[in-house]
């Protein structure tokens, strides 16, 4: 009796194991293919970075649009985080007034181009007043405007195979990426202007990327390049953004 | 308690029979308890005995929610130091008028030093994904089992201003309870813990994701309910204080009632009263 009940129990442990390995196995093969995996998914950490962006690909909306304010709420105290790049390249275009500067699009696109400042404001504009938090706790509403990074990207013809949008500033130390639903999003665009006047150098002058539905961090300034890409494994440390080698997540949306 | 359930049968217990007399506030008391029916029929059958005083769920998620509570608060002092301040409405930064300061560092990022928000953040939500799914288990199941209902929600006896009364001037007087006494939660107990459960654990959740840009986007009301995320960031900070003195008053009162036998039935099961060898 407890012999055919401990063989019993050994079956059906066996069986509820291998179904348990199989179904995690079929659960991160469809993870992978639907793109709910971030870049930064290894370590411990990794598990709560991947529950998160999972979560919030699978259960939110990828078209929903974060809170607009009235003008009456724009931040009369912008702070910034972090001076303007020090280097010799952003300082001669800095007092060159931007007119050598070049936003370069390459990677998985039918036509690569770079745009100077004036040819990104005669795409359709478009101004926006948001809301942007920075990771540390603080906070500010301000007006952007810019050319949405969608009308880039369709103007140079994205790849079907592309999957990712990696942004990478003047400042070396600092590069980004998107998902393909957050880089078309319609609030997530290239910002020229804020508050109704040219960028300053603080905020990011000449250009940086505006991502309204996630923290400061993935809103980049002083751009200098857009790669789109179907892997991020070998941009740079592979792990989809500056934040990650030193502990911050790649997906801001949190 | 030999002489309160001398004259107790398990049917008594069983069929729930109250008269209103001393014995059956008792028996309601005990009824109420997971151990309860269980001492009662322990009269008869003494290898009962050993059932469990917490049922092994709620046992399981107990310790996973104190590590899980331990790393959100840890981490939670990290993302703090990164900005010690507090505002109230949609925004605030240094600059602009704060509710509050905290009397601490600011110890966030520069390009020369990592803050612990980095790995705070980190730590915060993953700790939080393992809270969550564990009291969602926990939830379920204490509705499924009906643990809340004959555990946690008070007793009509329980609300007599009589009962009031001792249950509060007991606490206050810092009364060691007796066996018999602690087989079920009293009234403050179960206040504590539905306020815990059904208060404090959802309005972290309801604040945390009130934090969340993605979240705001599809659920503005989140957030605009709650006057803005910086609202929603200052309440986040003050049910984690209460949630951290709850703790605080738990460990008193599991210490105040023994220590090493109430950890011990949170982590073994055993019930109050051990079988002789």
């Amino acid at each position: 009796m407890s012999h055919a009940l401990s063989r019993r129990k050994l079956i059906t442990t066996g069986l509820a194991a291998a179904a348990g390995v199989s179904g995690l196995g079929v659960a991160a093969l469809l993870a992978e293919r639907f793109g709910l995996i971030p870049p930064d998914h290894g370590g411990i950490f990794g598990v709560g970075e991947t529950m998160t962006y999972a979560a919030q690909r699978l259960l939110m909306s990828r078209h929903s649009l974060a809170r607009e304010f009235n003008r009456s709420e724009i931040s009369k105290v912008a702070p910034i985080n972090g001076k303007p790049p020090e280097n010799e390249t952003y300082q001669r275009l800095l007092a060159g007034g931007f007119q050598d500067w070049r936003l370069t699009v390459d990677g998985l696109v039918a036509r690569p181009a770079s745009f100077s400042l004036a040819e990104l404001k005669r795409f359709p504009s478009r101004t926006q007043i948001t809301h942007q938090a920075c990771e540390e706790g603080w906070s500010f509403i301000a007006e952007w405007t810019g050319v949405q990074l969608s009308t880039v990207l369709n103007f140079v013809g994205v790849r079907p195979e592309a999957k990712y949008v990696a942004y990478f500033s003047l400042d070396e130390s600092w590069w980004d990426s998107l998902d393909m639903p957050d880089a078309l999003h319609p609030q997530t665009f290239l910002a020229y202007g804020m508050n109704g006047r040219e960028l300053p150098t603080d905020h990011g002058a000449p250009v940086r990327m505006r991502v309204a539905r996630q923290l400061g961090f993935k809103s980049v300034k002083h751009l200098r390049q857009i790669t789109v890409t179907d892997t991020l494994k070998n941009v740079r440390d592979g792990l989809g953004s500056s934040g990650p080698g030193i502990g911050y997540s790649w997906y801001g949306g949190i | 308690m030999n002489s309160a359930l001398g004259y107790i049968t398990p049917k008594d217990v069983l069929a729930g029979n109250q008269q209103g007399t001393e014995k059956c506030v008792t028996l309601c008391a005990l009824a109420m308890a997971e151990s309860a029916h269980v001492a009662g029929l322990a009269l008869q059958n003494p290898e009962v005995l050993d059932s469990p005083r917490h049922s092994t769920l709620v046992r399981v998620t107990h310790w996973i929610h104190t590590l899980s509570f331990f790393a959100l608060v840890v981490s939670g002092i990290g993302i703090l130091l990164a900005h010690p301040r507090f505002y109230w409405g949609e925004t605030g930064a240094l600059g602009t008028p704060s509710l509050f300061d905290l009397p601490l560092p600011f110890l966030d990022t520069t390009p020369t030093y990592v803050g612990p928000s980095s790995w705070g953040r980190s730590l915060h939500f993953l700790s939080a994904w393992i809270c969550v799914l564990t009291g969602l288990l926990y939830v379920i199941s204490g509705l499924l089992s009906q643990h809340f209902r004959r555990n946690l929600l008070p007793m009509r006896s329980q609300l007599s201003a009589r009962s009031i009364s001792r249950t509060v001037s007991d606490h206050l007087r810092m009364k060691r309870p007796s066996e018999e006494e602690s087989l079920a939660y009293n009234l403050l107990q179960r206040l504590a813990y539905l306020t815990v459960v059904f208060l404090f654990f959802p309005l972290m959740i309801w604040t945390g994701l009130a934090m969340s840009p993605s979240a705001t986007s599809v659920f503005p009301i989140l957030v605009t309910a709650l006057h803005g995320q910086q609202s929603a960031r200052t309440i986040h900070f003050f049910v984690a204080d209460f949630l951290v003195l709850f703790l605080l008053v738990h460990i008193a009162m599991v210490s105040l009632a023994g220590f090493t036998r109430r950890v011990r039935a949170m982590i073994t099961g055993q019930s109050v009263r051990t079988r002789q060898p």
